[in-house]
């Protein structure tokens, strides 16, 4: 028996090991100083550069235009996360309320229009869809790039899944006391779905900070640059380049990947419980 | 839907309105835009349409450049899939079977979840480095002149790699609560049926999971269909080439580098319909689930 569990614990370092050891590698070779690499390669151990690295990265002044700091990319970063989380969160549940709480004209059909949205995953529309951006003149603008990646219903039926659990007597209760549909909504409802609203904006707060299709499409002005989109960019300048800022790049990866991991690593319990019951 | 229920006359509407007017703007009219500029030749000075019928389609399906394209997309997506769910449900079986540490291992090996994909990519770039990479030297040990970039089936490799990796959480998370659901009563009735821990995985656990596995596998194809672009731009960098690409890939470079509109919109349509069917299996099957439960 113990023989077997020692296999068990192999087994699951190893897979621990491949896991977390490239990041730890990023992390410590980006606070070597560039030379140090090009002649070493990538370390394990802690090179004492990491204040240079990470205050060039974050405030020098780089890109074409020279107007984009890691800092504002940072800054577009989160106003993408969370405006995307948020807007998410609100759609949904009143889209959600209103297909599970009322009965009303046409109320079937929305529920399949909304439905559909599930089959095609904005990749295998980005042509048109960048077309109907340029013709409504939202390239460039933070509404271009959150409101589309709104358009679709994953929050919707996480929601819907939720309200049809909770107990009809709660309703009844409400209707008795008077409470209106407004009030049903903001009194009961929304504070019976803190969990579930914790849950969700953590999964789709990840979401959103991961982009890099849709933003690489809707920016091509640098001041609206995320992080995300930023590190293809940060490729193309090597091109030509004898000793490749390897440090940097690393140092950049590192912060692109720090807020979402974070918020993955505090939040484990909602985030696993969003992530397995919304089933996708 | 509830036995009890609100009636409104313009309630509901005011709530459903914000997200059918996006759904609308943002979905409808790009996807039947899609559908429509599939028929059509667009002058790519922006001088007008023709009607061309079905040739965009047969243009792409019978071009040498998309088969060979489409070859590898499978190849890549069946490795991806089987790979990472996989690894995913080997490290998910040893987590649930370790007496200590369990939550420990669970911490450590889903947090590469939130790693977006370029960023994984970028770093494939790094570990793959011809200068300084650690796995290209790794592999010269055996006499395998990785050139990640250059040779067509070293970036394949690598891309490979990288994908999977980036997967194996996801995989991981949903595996382990597949398990963890599994009553102890089963478990023990088992243990004390079959001392073989193997033969008791084939033939209690593995059942039990099938469901979540055919979900994920449903999950891993569309990831490595579609989710993979961030990898597969940072990896092949504009080059691409004598570089292995995906179907989602070529749509983008042909729309947007190669402002063939009617082209790219009618691969665009074929990937949808590829899309539909993946999901019409798994809503049929999702529904299967529910109903057995």
């Amino acid at each position: 028996m113990n023989r077997i569990r020692l296999v068990d614990h192999l087994v699951l370092l190893l897979g621990v090991f491949v896991m977390v050891a490239p990041v730890v590698v990023a992390f410590m070779t980006s606070t070597h100083d560039a030379v140090d690499i090009h002649r070493n390669g990538l370390s394990f151990t802690w090179g004492g550069h990491f204040t240079e690295t990470y205050n060039t990265v974050l405030t020098r002044k780089g890109g074409f235009t020279g107007d984009i700091t890691g800092a504002r990319m940072i800054l577009n970063s989160l106003i993408l996360g969370i405006g995307f989380a948020a807007g998410k969160i609100v759609l949904s549940m009143l889209a959600a309320y209103a297909i599970v709480y009322f009965r009303f004209r046409f109320g079937t059909l929305f529920f399949w229009m909304i439905f559909t949205t599930l089959l095609l995953p904005l990749e295998v529309r980005i042509v048109p869809s960048y077309e109907v951006m340029t013709k409504l003149g939202l390239t460039n603008t933070y509404t271009g790039l959150i409101v589309p990646l709104l358009a679709s219903a994953t929050g919707t039926f996480f929601f819907r899944q939720f309200f049809k659990s909770v107990p009809e007597e709660l309703l009844e209760a409400a209707r008795i006391d008077g409470a209106g549909p407004v009030k049903f909504f903001f009194d009961i409802l929304v504070p019976l779905s803190r969990t579930m609203i914790a849950a969700i904006f953590i999964i789709m707060f990840v979401y959103g900070w991961n982009q890099y299709l849709w933003p690489t499409l809707m920016t091509t002005d640098e001041r609206f640059f995320t992080l995300v989109r930023g590190i293809k960019q940060i490729l193309l300048v090597w091109v030509g380049s004898n000793i490749p800022d390897y440090n940097e790049a690393f140092a950049l990866a590192i912060l692109a990947m720090l807020p979402p991991v974070m918020i993955v690593l505090i939040f484990q319990r909602w985030f696993i419980k969003g992530l397995t019951e919304s089933d996708k | 839907m509830k036995r009890v229920q609100f009636s409104s006359v313009y309630l509901p509407y005011l709530f459903i309105a914000p997200q059918m007017a996006i759904i609308f703007v943002f979905f409808y009219w790009p996807s039947v835009q899609a559908i429509q500029s599939s028929f059509y030749l667009e002058d790519p000075f922006g001088f007008g349409a023709t009607f061309v019928g079905l040739s965009n389609y047969s243009d792409a399906l019978g071009s040498v450049q998309y088969q060979a394209i489409a070859r590898f997309t499978v190849v890549f997506t069946v490795l991806v899939t089987f790979l990472s769910l996989g690894i995913g449900m080997l490290l998910a079986v040893k987590a649930d079977a370790v007496l200590k540490g369990s939550s420990t291992y669970k911490t450590l090996l889903i947090w590469v979840y939130a790693i977006a994909p370029p960023v994984a990519g970028l770093m494939g770039m790094m570990f793959f480095d011809q200068h300084i990479g650690p796995l290209v030297k790794f592999a010269a040990l055996f006499g395998w002149d990785m050139k990640v970039g250059l040779n067509y089936n070293d970036t394949a490799i690598a891309m490979i790699i990288v994908s999977v990796w980036k997967q194996i959480p996801y995989n991981f998370i949903f595996i382990l609560s597949g398990l963890q659901s599994i009553p102890v009563s089963v478990r023990e009735a088992a243990a004390i049926d079959c001392r073989s821990g193997f033969r008791r995985f084939w033939t209690m656990t593995l059942p039990l999971l099938a469901p979540t596995a055919f979900f994920l596998l449903i999950i891993n194809m569309t990831y490595a269909l579609f989710d993979t672009f961030g990898v597969i731009d940072v990896m092949v960098k504009d080059k691409a080439a004598n570089n292995p690409i995906t179907l989602v890939y070529k749509v983008y470079m042909d729309g947007f580098r190669g402002n063939d509109l009617g082209g790219s919109s009618a691969q665009s349509v074929i990937l949808m319909i590829v899309v539909f069917v993946l999901t019409i299996f798994q809503f049929r099957f999702i529904e299967r689930r529910v109903h057995y439960n």
